[in-house]
C-alpha cells in the first residue's frame, strides 16, 4: 500500500519553515561552509604559541562547532515541543487558538 | 636488536585482561528480557543514553587505525593529514540533518541495518543487497586495518616481527580469539561496556602527551620548526617531502576530502549501529552536539605527527614506516609505565570497532542476504544465530587478510571501502526525505559511482604501490585535484536524477514504500513507537 499521499496538513499545525528550523539550519552551516573555504586558513601566521595558524584555527573551530551545533539542538528541541503541542493540544485548551510554545517550553 | 620492555608489555597486559573480563561480563549488562532477539545482540536493545551512546560512537568512529594512521600522514606530508580534523568538524552539522530521521524511521519498522530502510523505503531488493554488500565490502578491510593498529604497537613492544610466522602473529591471534568469543556472547554490549576504558586511557594518554611531550621537546615553536625544516628538506625526487600550509594547488583536495569523508562517515553500518542502538532521536541529536570533544583529540592527536619529528623517532632510517611514529614517539618518551598504558588505549582502540563492524557487517548479512533471499521465514532466534556466527566469520576474513596480504593491500582497500560507502549515500539520504527518485535510477546511479570511482582510484599510483596509491585526482570538468569518492558520488547523483527523470516518463513500477511521512519524526514514547517490533526493554 503506498503511503506517499499528500497528508493534509491540520489546520494549527506549524509550518514546515520556521524561523526556528531556518535558524537551527544555519548554525549546521556555518561551520560546513568556514572548513570548506581553505583559503581563507591555509596559512603560517599569526602563530599561537609557536603554532601556525592553520592548525590552532581548525582546533578553535572543532570547539566553536559544538556550540552551532549545541544552538542548532535546542533550537529544534523547542520546535519540535510547539509542533508535538499543536498537533495534539491537551482536551482543556483544545478550543483555545493555537499559540506558539513558551519560551522556557523547551524541555521535553 | 629486539628487546622486550617487560614493563611497559605487562601494563599492556593487565588492561588486555581487564577488557577481556568486562568483555565477558557484558552481557549480563543491562540484561534483556528476549536476548535472542537480533535488536538485543545486534543493537544492545536499541536501550542507550547519551552517555553510553557518546563512549560507543567514539569507540566506535575513532579506531586504532585512525589514532596510528592520522597521524602518521602528518608526520610524512604536513598539512594536507590535518583534513581529518575539518572532515570530523563537518561530519557532526552535516548528519544532525538526516540521523534523526533514520533512527526514527528504524525505530517505527523494527529496521536493524541501513539496507532494512533500503527495503522498505523502496521496496526494492536488488537496491537494498547492493547497499549492504556495500557496507560489508568497506568494513571487511576496516577491521583488517584495526589489526594493522595493534600490529603497529606489537612490533614498538617489541613483540613479534621475528621467528616463524606462528610465533610472531601469536599475541594477534590470542587478541582476536578473545574478541571474537565475548562480541559473539554479549554482542553490542560488549563494545560498549569496553568503549569506556578505551575512551579514558584515550582521553588520559593524549592529555599527558601534548603537554609532556612538548615539555621534553622544547615547546611547539622548536616541534614546528622541526617539521618545516623536514618538509623543506628536497626528497628523492627533489621535491619538498610536505608542508605546514595546504598550497594552493591542494586547498580543493583539502576540502573535498574533507567532505566526501564526512559525508561517507555515517554511511559505514558500524556507525548506523552505534546510531541505532540509542533509545531516543533526541539522544542521536544531543550526540551530534557532544561528539565534536572526540575530534578535538583526534586533533591533538594529528600533532603527535609533528612531535615524532622533532623527536627524531626514525633515527636517520630511510623508507622508515611511518605507521610507527606515534607508537615509537610514546616509546621513546614517555617512562616504561606509562608507555605501556598508551599501547593499552591503541590496543583497546582496536577491539572496540572491530567489534562494532564484525556485528553490524554481521547484521548485514543476516538480514539483507540470509534473511532476504536464503531464508525468508527465518526468526528472530535463528537471525540472532547467524548473525553470531556471521560476526565469527567476518573477523576470521580479517584476520586471513592481514595474515595473507601485505599491509599495503589493506591500506588501499580501506580507501576504496570509504569511496565505496559514500555511494551508498545517495539512496539513503535522499530516501529519508524524499521518495522522488526511482529505485532503479539509485541503483545505476550507484553502479555508476562504484565502477567510476573504482577504475579512477585503479589508476592511481604511489612509491608503495602501483594501483590504488591515493584518494585525490584531476575532477573532470573543473580541472582540479579532488577526492575521487566525492567526485564518483556527484556522478552517481546525476545518474539518479536523469535516470529517474527518464523512468518516470516512462512510468516504471516504483516499487511499494512501507513507511509514511510521520515515521520519520517518530520519538520515544510516540504512539508509533509503542506499537513497533519491540525489543525487550532493558533496565
Amino acid at each position: 500500500m503506498p503511503s506517499s499521499s499528500p497528508h493534509v496538513p491540520t489546520a494549527g499545525a506549524p509550518p514546515a519553515v520556521s524561523a526556528a528550523r531556518v535558524l537551527a539550519g544555519l548554525c549546521l552551516l556555518v561551520p560546513i561552509v568556514v572548513m570548506m573555504w581553505v583559503p581563507s586558513y591555509s596559512k603560517v601566521t599569526p602563530k599561537l604559541g609557536g603554532m601556525p595558524f592553520f592548525y590552532w584555527y581548525q582546533l578553535l573551530w572543532v570547539l566553536l562547532s559544538a556550540l552551532f551545533t549545541s544552538a542548532a539542538y535546542l533550537l529544534i528541541r523547542r520546535d519540535e515541543a510547539a509542533r508535538r503541542d499543536a498537533a495534539a493540544p491537551a482536551p482543556t485548551t483544545a478550543a483555545a487558538p493555537v499559540v506558539p510554545a513558551p519560551k522556557d517550553g523547551g524541555r521535553a | 636488536m629486539k628487546h622486550v620492555d617487560w614493563t611497559a608489555m605487562t601494563v599492556f597486559l593487565l588492561f588486555f585482561a581487564l577488557v577481556t573480563v568486562m568483555g565477558f561480563l557484558a552481557s549480563r549488562w543491562r540484561r534483556a528480557d528476549d536476548a535472542a532477539h537480533l535488536h538485543e545482540w545486534g543493537l544492545g536493545g536499541r536501550s542507550f543514553g547519551t552517555w553510553i551512546t557518546w563512549f560507543l560512537l567514539g569507540g566506535d568512529l575513532y579506531t586504532a587505525y585512525t589514532f596510528i594512521a592520522v597521524p602518521a600522514a602528518v608526520y610524512a606530508g604536513g598539512a594536507m593529514g590535518f583534513f581529518a580534523v575539518p572532515y570530523t568538524i563537518i561530519a557532526y552539522p552535516l548528519v544532525f540533518l538526516f540521523l534523526p530521521r533514520l533512527w526514527s524511521v528504524s525505530r517505527v519498522h523494527g529496521y536493524v541495518t541501513p539496507a532494512d530502510f533500503i527495503r522498505g523505503r523502496y521496496g526494492s531488493r536488488g537496491l537494498s543487497v547492493a547497499v549492504a554488500l556495500t557496507g560489508i565490502l568497506a568494513t571487511m578491510p576496516y577491521i583488517a586495518l584495526q589489526l594493522v593498529g595493534i600490529q603497529a604497537v606489537l612490533d614498538v613492544l617489541g613483540v613479534g616481527g621475528s621467528g616463524n610466522w606462528f610465533l610472531q602473529d601469536l599475541p594477534l591471534f590470542i587478541a582476536f580469539g578473545v574478541l571474537a568469543a565475548y562480541t559473539y556472547s554479549a554482542g553490542l554490549r560488549a563494545p560498549a561496556l569496553i568503549a569506556f576504558v578505551k575512551d579514558a586511557l584515550i582521553y588520559i594518554v593524549i592529555a599527558v602527551a601534548v603537554i609532556y611531550i612538548p615539555m621534553r621537546l622544547g615547546g611547539y615553536g622548536h616541534i614546528f620548526d622541526a617539521a618545516q625544516h623536514k618538509f623543506a628538506t628536497p626528497g628523492a625526487d627533489g621535491k619538498p617531502s610536505g608542508s605546514l600550509v595546504v598550497g594552493p594547488s591542494g586547498q580543493w583536495a583539502y576540502a573535498t576530502l574533507a567532505f566526501g569523508s564526512a559525508l561517507a562517515l555515517f554511511m559505514y553500518p558500524h556507525s548506523v549501529t552505534g546510531v541505532l542502538a540509542s533509545k531516543s532521536r533526541n539522544t542521536v541529536r544531543r550526540n551530534m552536539a557532544i561528539m565534536p570533544a572526540y575530534s578535538l583529540m583526534l586533533g591533538l592527536l594529528a600533532l603527535l605527527g609533528f612531535m615524532a619529528i622533532a623527536a627524531g623517532v626514525s633515527k636517520g632510517a630511510k623508507g622508515y614506516n611511518s605507521q610507527l611514529a606515534v607508537p615509537q614517539l610514546f616509546a621513546d618518551m614517555f617512562p616504561s609505565w606509562f608507555t605501556g598504558v598508551a599501547f593499552a588505549a591503541i590496543g583497546i582502540g582496536a577491539l572496540v570497532p572491530a567489534a562494532i563492524m564484525s556485528i553490524a557487517a554481521a547484521n548485514l548479512f543476516t538480514r539483507n542476504v540470509y534473511k532476504e533471499f536464503l531464508k525468508p521465514d527465518a526468526t528472530a532466534a535463528e537471525e540472532t544465530k547467524v548473525a553470531k556466527i556471521a560476526s565469527l566469520l567476518v573477523k576470521v576474513g580479517a584476520l586471513v587478510f592481514v595474515l595473507t596480504m601485505d599491509k599495503q593491500a589493506a591500506i588501499n582497500m580501506q580507501l576504496l571501502g570509504g569511496l565505496w560507502i559514500l555511494q551508498t549515500a545517495v539512496a539513503l539520504v535522499a530516501g529519508l526525505f524524499t521518495r522522488w527518485f526511482h529505485r532503479w535510477a539509485l541503483l545505476a546511479g550507484w553502479a555508476a559511482g562504484m565502477v567510476y570511482g573504482t577504475w579512477a582510484a585503479w589508476g592511481i599510483s604511489s612509491k608503495a604501490t602501483k594501483h590504488f596509491g591515493g584518494n585525490t585526482k584531476v575532477i573532470p570538468g573543473i580541472g582540479e585535484t579532488g577526492y575521487i569518492g566525492l567526485t564518483a558520488f556527484a556522478l552517481n547523483l546525476v545518474v539518479a536524477v536523469v535516470l529517474t527523470l527518464v523512468l518516470r516518463a516512462l512510468k516504471a513500477p516504483e516499487g511499494t514504500d512501507e513507511t509514511s511521512r510521520a515515521d520519520y519524526s517518530a520519538e520515544a514514547g510516540d504512539e508509533a513507537v509503542e506499537r513497533a517490533p519491540q525489543p525487550a526493554v532493558a533496565h
